[in-house]
């Protein structure tokens, strides 16, 4: 086993991503991901929360997935020598640096796939909602985005459970967003805005205050 | 359109100069009318995320528009090859194929700074909407030249959105622009290169240009309700 995926993670550290991705460094208001769902779906409570509960899902299962192709077939198959154009540029053309994109991709359209599939089945109120929202769900760069944070190993290499949970929170995180947001658009139908303002411009600048509000929470974990 | 274009449109020209005025329609219409950025509200995350100086800001939307325009070239150079219903699959693939190229050959050929700097945006192109936009409405049912010049035209909206964006963050953010201090006693406002700052010039800069698009709007409905009474140039404006 490259990495021990038996490490038992402290209470302590949990608390630590908890915080971090839901109020430090929440993915939309400072990391700038998902931005598309995020001014798409907001316009109703009830789709925003539905929205929220899907990236959630894709989100924790991508997390571990991705992070499962990452330690078991790209970075063995690195360190083992394999090289695609050895010889021919360069020495960083290792397989991580040539599929870790294309193969996350890939795993997170499937996934996407799958989760459309058993909404459909399972809960077929929610799938008339969100409708033609959740295949963006894979152009969603969230989903991605929180694969990739998961296996850059900077500051320190993440165990498959602190990866499987900085998913799960980064997803909650982007849900309470979601919300706190459809709740104010939801008000901003009956304020006297200008004209010009009406709609998208008038919700990025109140996210722009959420924004500032939220940069409040960065001393929490020092 | 400005004056100048609308001359060359309408004057007899030979195929150099067709394709010269079709090229500058394309940029027009890319940097103005269709603007991915502030029309069309797409490929926020990037646009938002590394525009806190111009050169992080211009060197993001030269990996994007490179994206862009191979993608919209193989994509339609393909689409005969293309089942309509794994279409999609197939769109992320050679998107997917472009970003590695484009992450590889700016970590070979760009500061570390830079890299670090754009981060986990470069790979996070292969979900970019205008890309993915671009192939789904217009490579897959155009000619591989048309769709060449498109992805030009869409790409120069692009870079001209992330320009103006990280000019005015990096302006009042920092009090520089392009690292160079513009004057000595502004003190910056450090907000501005911060998240809030982001959403709040996006917001600003979707109103200002909606503005703009509604008075245009409104000057072409008064010019082309008074053309027939006046006299016979404004005929022809009209």
């Amino acid at each position: 086993m490259p990495v021990a995926m038996t490490y038992t993670m402290g209470i302590g550290s949990f608390f630590t991503i908890m915080l971090s991705m839901v109020l430090v460094s929440n993915f939309v208001l400072s990391r700038f991901l998902g931005l598309c769902p995020f001014i798409g779906v907001t316009k109703r409570t009830d789709s925003a929360v539905g929205m929220g509960m899907a990236v959630t899902f894709v989100m924790t299962l991508a997390s571990s997935v991705t992070w499962v192709v990452y330690h078991y077939v790209l970075l063995p198959q690195s360190e083992s020598g394999f090289n695609v154009f050895a010889g021919i540029i360069g020495s960083d053309t290792s397989l991580v640096s040539v599929l870790k994109t294309v193969s996350y991709i890939l795993v997170i359209a499937t996934l996407v796939q799958l989760v459309e599939l058993v909404m459909r089945k399972t809960v077929p109120a929610l799938y008339q909602a969100l409708g033609i929202y959740l295949p963006l769900i894979t152009t969603n760069c969230a989903v991605l985005g929180v694969a990739l944070l998961n296996t850059t190993d900077t500051p320190e290499v993440l165990t498959f459970w602190a990866a499987t949970i900085q998913g799960f929170f980064g997803g909650v995180g982007f849900m309470v967003v979601m919300i706190l947001m459809s709740g104010v658009r939801e008000r901003l139908e009956v304020m006297p805005v200008p004209e010009a303002m009406k709609g998208v411009p008038i919700a990025f600048i109140c996210t722009a205050l959420m924004a500032l509000a939220f940069t409040g929470f960065g001393g929490v974990i020092g | 359109m400005p004056e100048f274009v609308r001359q060359l449109v309408r004057s007899r020209r030979g195929r150099h100069e067709r394709a010269a005025v079709w090229v500058l329609r394309e940029l027009v219409r890319g940097a103005i009318k269709e603007n991915p950025t502030f029309v069309l509200v797409l490929g926020l995350c990037p646009t938002l995320a590394v525009t806190v100086s111009v050169v992080n800001g211009f060197w993001m939307a030269v990996a994007a528009t490179g994206v862009l325009i191979s993608s919209n070239v193989i994509i339609s150079g393909l689409r005969k090859f293309i089942p309509k219903e794994i279409r999609i699959p197939c769109f992320v693939i050679v998107i997917a194929g472009f970003v590695t190229i484009t992450e590889m050959l700016m970590k070979a050929y760009l500061s570390d700074q830079i890299n670090n700097a754009l981060g986990i945006f470069i790979p996070l192109i292969v979900v970019n909407c205008i890309i993915f936009g671009r192939a789904e409405a217009y490579a897959y049912s155009h000619t591989v030249a048309e769709s060449l010049v498109d992805g030009v035209g869409t790409g120069f909206g692009f870079m001209m959105a992330l320009m103006l964006i990280s000019g005015v963050r990096e302006l009042t953010g920092s009090g520089t622009i392009l690292g160079l201090k513009v004057w000595p006693s502004y003190r910056p406002a450090y907000i501005m290169v911060m998240a809030p700052g982001a959403f709040l010039v996006i917001g600003l800069f979707l109103g200002m240009f909606r503005a703009l698009g509604a008075r245009v709007a409104a000057r072409r409905a008064v010019v082309s309700y008074e053309a027939p009474v006046t006299s016979k140039d404004a005929k022809a404006e009209g």
